[in-house]
């Protein structure tokens, strides 16, 4: 295992440029080793989709005054969340000019500049980059320990001492590694969205933004009873509408995942705000949401997983976040592959440093905190009885019926409850789980 | 989707049985696709095309009978370039 590596073989290989796998690089670079990162997109980012916001102070000891070089779309000084239905929407808008300066908060980007950008980071720091090049499976010796990766290249095997799969959502390689199983629709969910073209202006004056500010708002109700939500978010002169839904439910149901993003476009609370825009350009992408209980084993020998290759995407309601877990389990991959390799012990023992770190910071924390938080949010109570409960409610608190006088809110959560089905029980046992889930 | 860059590479990435989908009840993968791609035949088979492809994998996953759909990515460089992803 100490043997010394042949010229055309490297200390670790990286599959996928995104957010884990150039973290993961840039850290096995700064530690002195070489690495090289394998990318089947013609260039980081452009296979990826996201929904909204990256947060990136996971950045702050690694590239120091980051957000002056990011490729920032905006800065994210308004977070709303939208309760919704058909013809009402609840909407809770949180602004801060805090998140408006640095270090910042949240910020939108596009992939396609942002995943360049911290490959970039990597290859400064001493990275190879092979774009436009799959790896199609992994090199293993007859211990079974993974000692590299077939390439789409002719004569293109790779030879190193670790691998680190960052290779996203469909992960082939941790799914060859017996680490995922093939398929596993119950714990991902779909997301399509549409990037619509409206003058910076525009977007200032309907969303009440300052030029350089940014909106990012998530809703539930929107997806017809499919568990799930929807969301928009500013750029600097596009709006981008979509709806993330569970994959179980989008089956089920025979809907469409374009007619989801249409009725939301139309929904009378969303629809002024993208008249006369034009769709520039739609995509979709998977997210892996089943949480901590779900995810793979992190190592075996010769071998890391990071990133949304293993689950990593933090789905839990109140934050959606995924981009900075990526980094964050990158940076902690590259940095444990990198001790294991100066130790001499690259087997899955030599490196459980990575879980350890993990365990140690946000990455498996929150996942750790929240491991009932998917389940939670895309249940049924929770996706269908508690928006109606809540829209009506707000409603009537509203709406003004004299000569009635008006009536307690209590009464009214109650009549409400008993219009939509909710059992008092549910409600009370609900509440207390919630607490438990976010506590 | 016309608003979409794809490198249609010469290989088909996906590969559909359609021996085994004539015995699918669900056939999810018509309506889950987001880029439409899967099309029922008279004959209980499913017909596809790969080459507007957004890679998201939706298509095997809802797959109800393992081994319908052979999912791979397609060749490097080739398949769909997102820029504002």
């Amino acid at each position: 295992m100490a043997d010394t590596p042949s010229p055309d073989s490297f200390d670790a290989i990286v599959v996928g440029a995104g957010p884990a796998g150039s973290a993961a690089a840039l850290a096995l670079a700064r530690a002195g080793r070489s690495v090289v990162i394998i990318e089947r997109g013609p260039f980081p980012g452009s296979k990826n989709v996201y929904g909204g916001v990256v947060y990136a102070r996971v950045l702050d000891d690694v590239i120091p005054n980051w957000w002056e070089q990011v490729p920032v779309q905006r800065w994210v000084v308004r977070r709303s969340t939208m309760v919704m239905t058909g013809s009402q929407a609840v909407t809770v808008d949180v602004r801060t000019q805090a998140w408006g300066r640095p270090p910042y908060n949240g910020m939108t980007v596009y992939r396609a500049d942002f995943d360049s950008w911290l490959a970039d980071q990597a290859v400064a720091a001493g990275a190879s980059l092979v774009t436009s090049t799959v790896a199609t499976g992994l090199v293993r010796d007859g211990t079974g320990r993974v000692t590299g990766v077939r390439t789409d290249r002719p004569g293109g095997d790779l030879a190193s001492r670790v691998v680190i799969a960052c290779d996203g959502v469909n992960s082939f390689l941790a799914k060859e590694a017996g680490l995922l199983p093939k398929a596993d629709a119950a714990h991902h969910t779909l997301g399509v969205k549409e990037v619509l073209a409206l003058p910076a202006e525009v977007i200032e004056d309907r969303f009440g933004l300052a030029p350089g500010e940014g909106l990012d708002i998530e809703m539930i109700g929107c997806t017809r009873g499919i568990p799930g939500g929807g969301f928009l978010y500013t750029n600097r002169d596009t709006v981008n509408v979509g709806v993330v839904v569970s994959l179980t439910g989008l089956a089920a149901s025979g809907v469409r995942p374009e007619e989801l993003i249409a009725d939301l476009k139309e929904h009378p609370a969303v629809a002024p705000w993208l008249r006369g825009a034009a769709v520039k350009e739609y995509g979709a992408h998977l997210i892996p949401e089943g949480g901590y209980d779900a995810m793979p084993a992190l190592a075996a020998d010769g071998f890391l997983v990071a990133g949304d290759a293993a689950g990593m995407t933090l789905a839990a309601g109140l934050w959606l976040e995924g981009v900075n877990f990526a980094i964050g389990a990158g940076l902690a991959a590259g940095r444990a592959a990198a001790a294991a390799i100066a130790q001499g012990d690259v087997t899955a023992a030599g490196l459980a440093g990575y879980r350890k770190a993990l365990e140690a910071n946000f990455v498996l924390q929150d996942h750790k905190r929240l491991r009932g938080a998917p389940q939670l949010v895309l249940s049924d109570r929770m996706q269908r009885q508690y928006v109606q409960l809540i829209c009506d409610l707000a409603e009537q608190v509203f709406t003004v019926t004299n000569p009635e006088p008006k009536p307690g809110l209590v009464k009214l959560l109650l009549r409400g409850a008993r219009r939509h089905k909710v059992r008092v029980r549910d409600l009370v046992r609900d509440g207390i789980e919630t607490a438990k889930v976010f506590r | 989707m016309a608003t979409v860059e794809f490198r249609v590479g010469a290989r088909a990435h996906i590969v559909v049985d359609s021996d085994v989908c004539r015995s699918c009840t669900t056939k999810a993968c018509v309506s889950a696709c987001p880029a439409n791609l899967f099309a029922p035949t008279s004959d209980g088979g499913i017909l596809f095309n790969y080459e507007q492809c957004f890679e998201c994998g939706t298509c095997y996953m809802v797959c109800n009978s393992e081994g319908a759909i052979e999912w791979t990515y397609p060749d490097g460089g080739q398949g769909v370039v997102f820029r504002h992803g």
